[in-house]
């Protein structure tokens, strides 16, 4: 037997509501397969399970908000062991009860880029606040057929929807009045309100627990911009990669030179990390940011970084990240590039110990071998915890990192 | 290749605009504005924006000119000349 329970889908968070359960009981699960979606403060999660098994009970209704730690329910996996049923219920919070805000995403975001990876099983793609509309309404989603890129469920779909008269605990939840389903506005604020204060928390808690040391060094890309210009070039537009694919990269292999940065400060104890998850900065449109991780990012070639990159930041926009990618981030990544800025100084999301800064490439004088040119300078910063690492280390790294991107062929043949 | 006239290419490209940034009014947009600074586009929506150009007006602009598309007048130019040829 196994226990499902509420993941911490962050440092942040303290509990999460149960939006629904993709499975029923008597369903067999496997690995990583997504079984549940949970509504934090920030989004709503895909959960993945862990085990191989059948699902024995489901304990926890959809609508309902439990705290992390809270058994969800019980697997049974193939070691052929009698079913043992949990004493008492879980501690639950019930939706009436909770005085904790809405979490209605914003104004609906249409995302129209190129087709999401295809999906093992048949799950619903819906964005979290459409899906927030269809337990406040009582609608099944499974009945929706979307309008929205790649057959999204969005807010239009529900509002034409008409609720089923279903006696499913999931709409026993008292009916919203309808003056606050029709006004989006004060919801939507907040749910920004929840994530502000989601991200006060971690930023707090980092600047209050962790010593934070920083590291700049400028990196002349014109090796790489060069290769990435022939590289697109010869493709598609829908193929071409964007200049950030390399950096993230270039930072993969210069954390397996070195490892101390990529891991996790716990207990008063340093544990890095094997694998190498690199938590990529997504700011959302209506305010606030999310950064899901791209996992096993040393594994993966500049094709499928864009690849993995380009479904990262679509589903961050209209929902379906997944519960690994938001708990499983072993470092994290900030490209302010877009943007004007030169130097990005992190705060160092707990309880990693590095977070990576990437700044606007730009035109500058650059001396070398005693002549002086123009070249386009990136600025990259390193902010690492003190507890975990000393400034020898992060600068092993952040010289990795420059070597590795004046030589942008062997950097980016897989 | 068919042609379009200037209304219905900047109908197209507001079309686009609007799907990547569904809050923003781009018909609002002056001729002369900088489009990524005025919606806040990233680079990736950048990216996006240029698929749906070549998709649904069979101009596939070369990376080297996305330079020189950052306001809607210089849009409409560069490509009623591309769809021209």
């Amino acid at each position: 037997m196994a226990d499902f329970i509420m993941p911490s889908l962050g440092s942040d968070m303290q509990a999460g509501r149960l939006v629904e359960w993709l499975v029923k009981e008597g369903d067999s699960v496997r690995r990583r397969d997504v079984i549940a979606v949970v509504e934090t403060d920030k989004a709503a999660i895909e959960v993945e399970v862990y085990e191989d098994g059948i699902i024995e009970s489901l304990l926890v209704q959809p609508g309902q908000k439990v705290a992390v730690g809270t058994v969800m329910a019980v697997i049974r996996t193939e070691t052929g062991s009698i079913p043992v049923v949990p004493d008492e219920a879980p501690s639950v919070e019930t939706p009436q009860v909770s005085t904790e805000p809405e979490g209605v995403a914003g104004p609906e975001r249409e995302q129209s880029s190129p087709a999401l990876p295809p999906s093992g099983t048949l799950r619903i793609k819906v964005s979290p606040y459409a899906r927030k509309l269809a337990i406040e309404r009582g609608i099944d989603l499974a009945t929706l057929a979307g309008t929205g890129p790649e057959g999204v469920i969005c807010a239009a779909d529900i509002e034409r929807a008409t609720p089923i008269t279903s006696t499913e605990p999931a709409v026993k939840t008292p009916p919203t009045p309808p003056t606050k389903a029709a006004t989006e506005k004060p919801a939507a604020k907040n749910y920004q309100a929840a994530m502000r204060r989601a991200i006060a928390n971690a930023m707090a808690r980092s600047k209050r627990e962790i010593p934070h040391y920083y590291l700049q060094t400028r990196i002349d890309m014109h090796r790489t911009l060069l290769w990435l210009a022939s590289e697109n070039d010869k493709r598609q537009i829908k193929d071409r990669i964007l200049p950030v694919i390399p950096l993230i990269r270039a930072m993969a292999l210069a954390l397996t030179d070195v490892p101390e940065l990529n891991g996790y400060w716990i207990d008063d104890r340093h544990q890095t990390s094997e694998a190498i998850h690199i938590g990529f900065v997504i700011s959302l449109r209506q305010g606030g940011l999310i950064a899901p991780a791209i996992l096993h990012a040393d594994e993966k070639g500049p094709d499928e970084l864009m690849a993995a990159l380009r479904d990262l930041i679509t589903r961050t926009r209209s929902g379906g990240l997944r519960s690994t990618e938001m708990t499983d981030a072993t470092v994290t990544v900030s490209n302010l590039g877009d943007l004007g800025v030169e130097t990005v100084y992190g705060i160092i999301y707990p309880p990693q110990v590095a977070l990576l800064g990437f700044g606007k490439t730009m035109e500058q004088p650059w001396a070398e071998n005693g002549m002086l040119g123009v070249r386009p300078i990136l600025t990259a910063t390193l902010a690492a915890d003190h507890r975990a690492t000393d400034g020898h280390r992060g600068a092993q790294f952040l010289d990795a990192l420059d070597r590795y991107l004046q030589d942008p062929e062997k950097l980016c043949t897989p | 290749m068919y042609t379009m006239n200037e209304n219905e290419i900047k109908n197209v490209i507001f079309g686009i605009l609007k799907k990547i940034a569904p809050e923003s009014e781009p018909s609002t947009l002056a001729p002369e504005e900088n489009i990524r600074k005025a919606l806040d586009i990233d680079s990736f929506d950048a990216l996006n924006f240029f698929v749906h150009i070549d998709e649904k007006l069979g101009v596939s602009v070369p990376e080297s000119d996305y330079g020189k598309l950052s306001t809607l007048s210089e849009m409409l130019q560069y490509f009623s000349r591309r769809m021209s040829k």
